[in-house]
């Protein structure tokens, strides 16, 4: 499978800070990735860095083979990587609506706002309300739903389903299933490991900065003693 | 005579007609306030400054290039919504990083600069600039006498107050900047190229100012100093409204407008106060002012 987003050797900073140092991964079209790894071993900062929020970086982020670090942050969305962040970033003033028509449209292939809300209904039925008075979980579903229409190609999800209900997290893995049959590629980072299990091709783990196992899924049963060890599962 | 509350009709209306010209004013100027502090988070002390920028592109337009009125009120706009946005793009933008308090200082030196040069060019004293002919005189509506500019000034500000919530509050681009106001790095990520939103709403802040000040030429003298004059009023409008309320900024400009031209009709000795003291109640009992977020 050819890779569409090659990352290597890729180092960040926050301030004088040091966190990546030297992450290397690639995601394969059509992929479903997770990164897994214990709480603060830069696991968020990486999706961070291939965005281009974080602007202290070193290495090299490719994707569709174009060199990504001097491109400038409003510009990653139009090279075909849309971000749903971990806090969601629902928008209180604006409308569900308008949530949801917010991120520009930057190629073609992307859902209709039809196809939205039939995958979405909820969010039909709240269309006219304030983006924060929805539930946690549907929310969730706005954060991702918004980024469908844009027509990205790789989906960088940060732990979509942190504080959700057992249902909700069950109805965005259907979510991401749909999505991986309609060919959308997908980096997420998840700390619910039965989750992550269910809906991820690949594993990258994670420990201080930097990838320290790459596997598919079919090994995992293997991998237990180790994901043990450095998750401390 | 008619008498309403022991004052003549006449002399109640006609304050209630200043108060409304006046809130006009408060209202354009506040407004634009806080368009720009709701996205810039900069408290643009220069806003005085562009509005009276205004008032004199309006006059020098005119004296030395024979450009008219009702050209000069919409090239006056322009040219200081340009001067603006060039300020935000080379200066102003590169203080976002810092303390908010980096840009009111810039802000205010930027605006006892544009004052400075304008009393060293023109002098302190107060040029006239007419009224355009086909708004000259008034008219009797039988109660009491309405200049024709003064009810131009009233509904054309109405109109751009409209306008412009309609901008902010029913468009795409008002969407990109309200959520910009919210979450910046987020709409950045999304593919919105915030940067260029923060030039275009610093320069339509300042179009906004200027716009007012052409608009006010005609009534009052065209001076350095109208802008000083006025901002510290405008400031006290934005805070009684909430700071970056675009709708509070307009209901807290015609109301304080009408507030004070009311005062002057009951108690002429508290009506410079007035509004200082409506905006300290407001503080008191409503720190996020009446239309602001926490309210």
């Amino acid at each position: 499978m050819a890779p569409l987003l090659q990352v290597s050797n890729l180092n960040a900073w926050y301030g004088e800070s040091h966190v990546l140092h030297g992450v290397d991964m690639t995601v394969g079209e059509g992929e479903t990735i997770t990164i897994l790894g214990r709480n603060g071993v830069g696991k968020t900062t990486t999706l961070r860095t291939i965005v281009g929020i974080i602007r202290e970086r070193k290495g090299e982020i490719r994707f569709a083979g174009k060199d990504m670090l001097g491109v400038p942050l409003h510009r990653t969305a139009h090279n075909g990587i849309g971000f749903v962040p971990e806090e969601r970033g629902i928008f209180s003033t604006l409308t569900v609506e308008e949530n949801l028509m917010l991120p520009p449209v930057v190629a073609e292939g992307g859902m209709s706002l039809e196809e939205i809300y039939e995958l979405f209904p909820n969010l039909l039925e709240r269309r006219s309300s304030p983006g924060t008075k929805l539930s946690g979980g549907e929310q969730q579903m706005l954060a991702i739903a918004r980024i469908l229409r844009t027509g990205v190609k790789l989906l960088i999800l940060d732990e979509p389903t942190e504080g959700l209900a057992p249902v909700i997290v069950q109805r965005i893995g259907e979510v991401l299933k749909t999505l991986k049959e309609r060919g959308m590629t997908v980096l997420l980072v998840e700390q619910n490991f039965r989750f992550a299990s269910r809906v991820a091709d690949r594993f990258y783990l994670m420990d201080h900065g930097r990838m320290v196992a790459n596997f598919p899924v079919g090994e995992l049963p293997g991998k237990m003693d180790m994901l043990h060890k450095v998750l401390g599962v | 005579m008619t008498m309403i509350f022991g004052i003549p009709l006449q002399a109640f209306l006609g304050q209630l007609l200043i108060g409304l010209i006046n809130g006009s004013f408060y209202a354009l100027l506040s407004l634009g306030l806080a368009v720009i502090f709701g996205l810039l988070r900069v408290i643009n002390f220069a806003h005085g400054a562009q509005y009276m920028l205004g008032a004199f592109a309006a006059m020098l337009m005119l004296e030395y290039f024979g450009i008219n009125y009702w050209v000069a009120l919409i090239l006056g706009p322009i040219v200081v919504g340009l001067f603006g946005a060039i300020i935000e793009r080379t200066m102003l933008s590169r203080l976002y990083d810092l303390d908010p308090l980096y840009g009111l200082l810039f802000t205010f030196g930027l605006a006892l600069t544009i004052e400075g040069t304008f009393r060293y060019l023109y002098g302190a004293a107060g040029q006239p600039y007419s009224v355009p002919t086909q708004l000259a005189g008034g008219t009797n509506l039988g109660f009491m006498f309405l200049p024709i500019y003064r009810g131009w000034v009233v509904v054309v500000s109405l109109v751009a107050c409209i306008g412009t919530w309609l901008l902010i509050e029913k468009t795409k681009l008002g969407a990109y900047l309200r959520a910009a106001t919210e979450n910046p790095v987020l709409v950045q990520a999304f593919g919105v190229n915030v940067p260029v939103l923060l030039t275009l709403t610093y320069g339509l802040g300042a179009a906004l100012a200027a716009f007012a000040g052409v608009l006010a030429a005609p009534i009052y003298q065209v001076s350095p100093l109208m802008g000083s004059n006025i901002i510290i009023v405008v400031f006290a409008v934005v805070v009684v409204g909430g700071m970056g309320s675009i709708m509070g900024a307009i209901i807290t400009g015609y109301m304080l407008g009408i507030a004070e031209g009311l005062t002057k009709v009951f108690y002429p000795e508290a009506s410079n106060i007035v509004i200082f003291v409506i905006m300290a109640i407001v503080l008191l009992l409503r720190p996020a002012g009446l239309f602001g977020r926490d309210a």
